[in-house]
């Protein structure tokens, strides 16, 4: 796994895994579908992914769909790091 | 015409897709007042069943107390039915503002003010007292109402991890830019039981320069030694800048709920707040059965103390029995079998012992987590505990889950 990919996937952990909660993660784990990330908590992810790398990410681009998994959130940071 | 059948399809086949989830909700029409034995007619067109209920909010058992329906009687016939306006027009009466002075010394808070509903006082709140300069960081698992007053609210929104005091704390280093910081939680989390650490919250939020608001509906009137609610069990009364709570759960159970706290933030939900600036004002039959409320929760603890007992009781018979429940100390009991299924399949049978409990599992509570919450009151004797418990064990013992822990019920039906 790339740093990018693990970096956040270390965030996913820290900020979302309750310590006796016994799930694995990957990066293809769907996280907002599979109920391990509400929509609602979703923001301090979009959050730490605009400070930690000086971007912004337009809410219409920050959907669930994109945010589902660790793969898709590390396409959408490549994205807008390029822009 | 607008309804069109592609339309009714249409949503015909979503109500069906809910049914193929398993996700489909249908009523049970109670034949008789909420007490701790119902008769219940379900399915609709059954036979009535008389059951012991296990699943109300009538902790204090005042749902259908004689002294309340007494007074509420009284109260229709001196302040009538309806008052055909909202508050600040011509729909407050006197017994309004005397059900707010209660609720105020009662909650031990500066102001109250009463809203048609615990989930529009959580719904207008954040709103009224907060602007997009602000944060509120809220518990993962605070209810559903809060998340929606949330929404409406400007204010920046962040979470922290259930009950965690250390992300918690982070949280609030992370947003000491912010004007001000909003601790938002439950006081007794609904679908768990546990009771919010108020304390320590209290002493981060001294800390961090940060308000505190409470969502107490499930505390209100019996925990803490006098029953208070959760400030009074954690020993930080006058602390709390926004305790919000509810009348229709232990407090008579009928309806209307309140934001009580800093008179100056009480005022601006007088002031601004939606829900209680654009719905009616709480009916006078309503505020005249709470004021009897108030004068019976005050005047002695014996309900709440009841509700104490038959609380360790149940846990203890259930933990006997080897069932494996959420360790807590409100009546909020949850009984966790983790697979949706199995919980459904639990409930069922349930109530053809006669015990009406209902399972719980995902979206209203985590994947994984399923489970029957159960809920004590001080309506039930233990005879009614010992033949829910009863109940219990014979079901459990069908499915072959007594004794098994969380582990091992993964195991043999999965999440």
């Amino acid at each position: 796994m790339d740093e990018l990919k693990q970096m956040i996937l270390d965030y996913v952990y820290d900020e979302y895994i309750e310590e006796d909660d016994d799930r694995e993660v990957d990066e293809n784990t769907p996280l907002i579908s599979g109920g391990i990330v509400d929509s609602f908590s979703m923001v301090s992810l979009k959050r730490f992914l605009e400070n930690k790398f000086e971007i912004q990410i337009p809410d219409a681009d920050a959907s669930p769909e994109a945010f589902d998994t660790v793969v898709s959130i590390a396409e959408l940071v490549e994205r807008f790091k390029n822009a | 015409m607008a309804y069109s059948d592609t339309a009714r399809k249409a949503y015909q086949d979503e109500l069906n897709s809910i049914r193929e989830a398993g996700l489909f909700k249908s009523e049970r029409f109670i034949h008789d007042l909420q007490d701790a034995e119902i008769e219940v007619e379900f399915p609709t067109g059954a036979e009535l069943k008389t059951v012991i209920n296990m699943c109300a909010n009538n902790y204090l058992g005042l749902s259908g107390h004689e002294d309340i329906i007494t007074a509420a009687h009284a109260g229709l016939d001196h302040r009538g039915y309806g008052m055909s306006s909202v508050r600040f027009i011509c729909g407050t009466q006197d017994i309004h503002r005397e059900l707010e002075n209660r609720l105020t010394e009662f909650l031990g808070t500066e102001d109250t003010l009463l809203f048609p509903s615990c989930m529009d006082a959580n719904a207008g709140v954040f709103e009224a007292v907060l602007t997009d300069e602000d944060v509120m960081i809220a518990d993962r698992l605070v209810h559903a109402s809060i998340i929606d007053g949330m929404r409406l609210c400007k204010a920046m929104n962040d979470s922290y991890k259930h009950s965690d005091m250390k992300h918690l704390e982070r949280k609030l280093e992370e947003h000491q830019d912010r004007r001000y910081r909003m601790i938002i939680t439950d006081g007794v989390f609904s679908m768990d039981g546990d009771l919010a650490k108020l304390d320590e919250i209290v002493a981060l939020a001294e800390k961090y320069d940060a308000l505190v608001f409470v969502d107490d509906s499930h505390a209100s009137g019996f925990i803490g030694k006098t029953g208070r609610g959760v400030h009074e069990h954690c020993g930080v009364v006058g602390k709390i800048d926004i305790i919000t709570t509810t009348l229709g759960k232990a407090l008579g159970g009928a309806s209307g709920g309140c934001v009580s706290g800093r008179a100056e933030l009480v005022e601006m939900c007088r002031q601004r707040a939606r829900p209680y600036l654009f719905s009616n004002t709480v009916a006078p039959v309503i505020v005249s059965g709470a004021l009897k409320v108030m004068d019976i929760i005050t005047s002695s603890t014996e309900r709440r103390d009841k509700l104490e007992a038959n609380t360790k009781y149940w846990r203890q018979l259930l933990t006997d029995i080897g069932l494996d429940l959420k360790a807590g100390e409100s009546p909020i009991v949850p009984v966790m079998l983790y697979n949706a299924k199995l919980a459904q399949d639990v409930a069922t049978d349930l109530y053809d012992e006669g015990i009406y409990a209902v399972g719980f599992f995902f979206p209203v509570v985590p994947q994984g987590q399923a489970r029957i919450r159960t809920q004590i009151s001080a309506a039930h004797e233990i005879h009614h505990l010992d033949k829910a418990g009863e109940a219990f064990r014979k079901v459990g013992e069908k499915y072959g889950i007594l004794g098994l822990g969380k582990k091992e019920l993964i195991e043999k039906f999965g999440m």
